[in-house]
């Protein structure tokens, strides 16, 4: 890449004014570096992730709202975690997590196990167990 | 309390902290250095870790590699400590910042409040370097920003402990050991055969052979999970590759000024040329990024364009294998 073919798109960056550095050739052929504002591949890519995040948080959600899921799926989804992220979270073993995605294993938690998801969410106590999902 | 520590932004965050951590310890080494000496190019494809939902395809080795055998080849020693609870791990990064040692930590990205909400994703491999504290923050030189920055005492704890895959356990590490005189050279060679092993590993997983076995994993794609699937794992594919300095393009780059760094050391011009040739190899990286978004983003639907992205990275691939096979035999006679 040539110094002067570094992209400068405007990002995912550009919006906090943070810029990458990165390396390229200058007119006599040496590297140097220079700064990036963005590129557009990069800035699609992440788009299409968070699209994605976004899309299974909404999945979550109506799953809760149909009585087929717990809260702490839909807190999970919208913490961009997955299962394995959220067990080590809790310090619960995998299964016993997956468990708790049930709406009838959910109403049975006691306080302590539920403090602990809701401190991994930052949220309080009584908002996981009066969870609304509309 | 504050140390009297510079920062320097680089393009991938081990890398900047190695050298940062260096150069305040008085040894004078660029990024690429680091880099190309601590054998930073690699490529792994393990298509049974899911990342994000979508096979893990990494570029880099495995986190605190660079610096260990940056470390080795230089013979200086670097100590490196992980804590179970947060208070000793507090009380060893304030111990250190009261001798006047910056110290390099290994984080998670996802409580990193100075970063866009966007980069924020469960990542645990990021690295920085605590230059001092003020009684609420403490002074933070993350090397792929462009200037210093804090984070409270409340923010650094979830950091340094955050969980999931690679939980960093708030590993701190700094040199604590430099030797009077260094042996670049040697140094340089050990780092360049060690990556040109690397990259022609005898192994379907690993370097080349591991790209080309990713290219033949596209085309099967799309007709085994279905095209949305198949864009998602495109465009994780696009996010491991480029993102903030890591992976295809980028590290091309960096591989690229290192051997041209290196050519002026060893005094040997057939580097330099081959520094050319990486810089090429790179380009295409980015051309295949380039393709690979279009892919995702028109979520075009044909098989075709999948079959053509997947002949792109094959032939980065064969070129790659031709390219390592020239340098390792330009490295030989050291």
């Amino acid at each position: 890449m040539k110094k002067e073919e570094v992209p400068q798109d405007k990002g995912n960056l550009s919006k906090s004014n943070m810029k990458e550095l990165v390396y390229a050739i200058d007119e006599k052929g040496d590297y140097t570096t220079a700064l990036s504002s963005g590129w557009e591949p990069k800035s699609i890519a992440l788009s299409n992730s968070i699209a994605e995040i976004n899309e299974r948080i909404e999945t979550a959600l109506c799953q809760v709202k149909a009585g087929q899921a717990s809260p702490i799926l839909y807190f999970m989804e919208l913490n961009k975690m997955d299962t394995q992220i959220l067990a080590s979270y809790v310090g619960i073993w995998k299964w016993r997590v997956k468990r708790h995605y049930r709406p009838n294993v959910f109403k049975r938690l006691t306080d302590k196990i539920l403090q602990k998801y809701a401190d991994t969410f930052g949220i309080p106590l009584t908002k996981l167990k009066n969870f609304n999902a509309d | 309390m504050e140390t009297n520590f510079t920062h320097h932004q680089s393009a991938h965050c081990e890398n900047g902290v190695a050298s940062n951590l260096l150069k305040h310890s008085g040894i004078n080494i660029s990024e690429p250095m680091v880099f190309g000496i601590g054998s930073g190019l690699f490529f792994v494809y393990l298509p049974f870790v899911k990342v994000n939902h979508a096979p893990a395809i990494s570029y880099r080795p495995l986190p605190g590699q660079i610096f260990n055998k940056l470390a080795k080849r230089l013979g200086l020693k670097i100590k490196r400590q992980k804590f179970s609870s947060i208070a000793n791990a507090n009380k060893a990064l304030d111990e250190n910042l009261k001798n006047n040692i910056p110290s390099g930590l290994q984080v998670g990205v996802y409580n990193l409040t100075y970063f866009p909400d966007e980069y924020r994703f469960h990542f645990n491999a990021h690295n920085l370097v605590v230059y001092g504290k003020t009684d609420t923050d403490y002074l933070i030189s993350d090397p792929v920003m462009e200037n210093v920055t804090t984070l409270t005492h409340e923010e650094l704890n979830k950091v340094r402990f955050a969980k999931g895959a690679f939980a960093p356990r708030g590993q701190i590490y700094y040199p604590i050991q430099i030797p009077k005189t260094i042996d670049l050279k040697s140094a340089i060679v050990k780092g360049i055969k060690n990556t040109c092993r690397d990259m022609l590993a005898p192994v379907p997983i690993v370097g080349v052979r591991g790209i080309r076995f990713v290219a033949k994993q596209i085309r099967k794609w799309p007709k085994k999970h279905g095209t949305k699937i198949a864009n998602h794992y495109l465009a994780q594919l696009v996010r491991m590759q480029e993102e903030i300095g890591t992976g295809g393009g980028g590290f091309r780059f960096i591989y690229a000024a290192f051997l041209q760094e290196a050519s002026g050391i060893l005094e040997n011009d057939q580097l330099r040329e081959l520094s050319l040739k990486m810089t090429v190899i790179g380009d295409l990286w980015r051309d295949f990024a380039v393709n690979a978004s279009r892919v995702y983003k028109n979520r075009s639907t044909q098989e075709d364009v999948y079959n053509t992205l997947a002949d792109e990275l094959a032939a980065i691939a064969d070129k790659e294998e031709i390219f390592f096979k020239k340098l390792r035999n330009v490295i030989k006679v050291y």
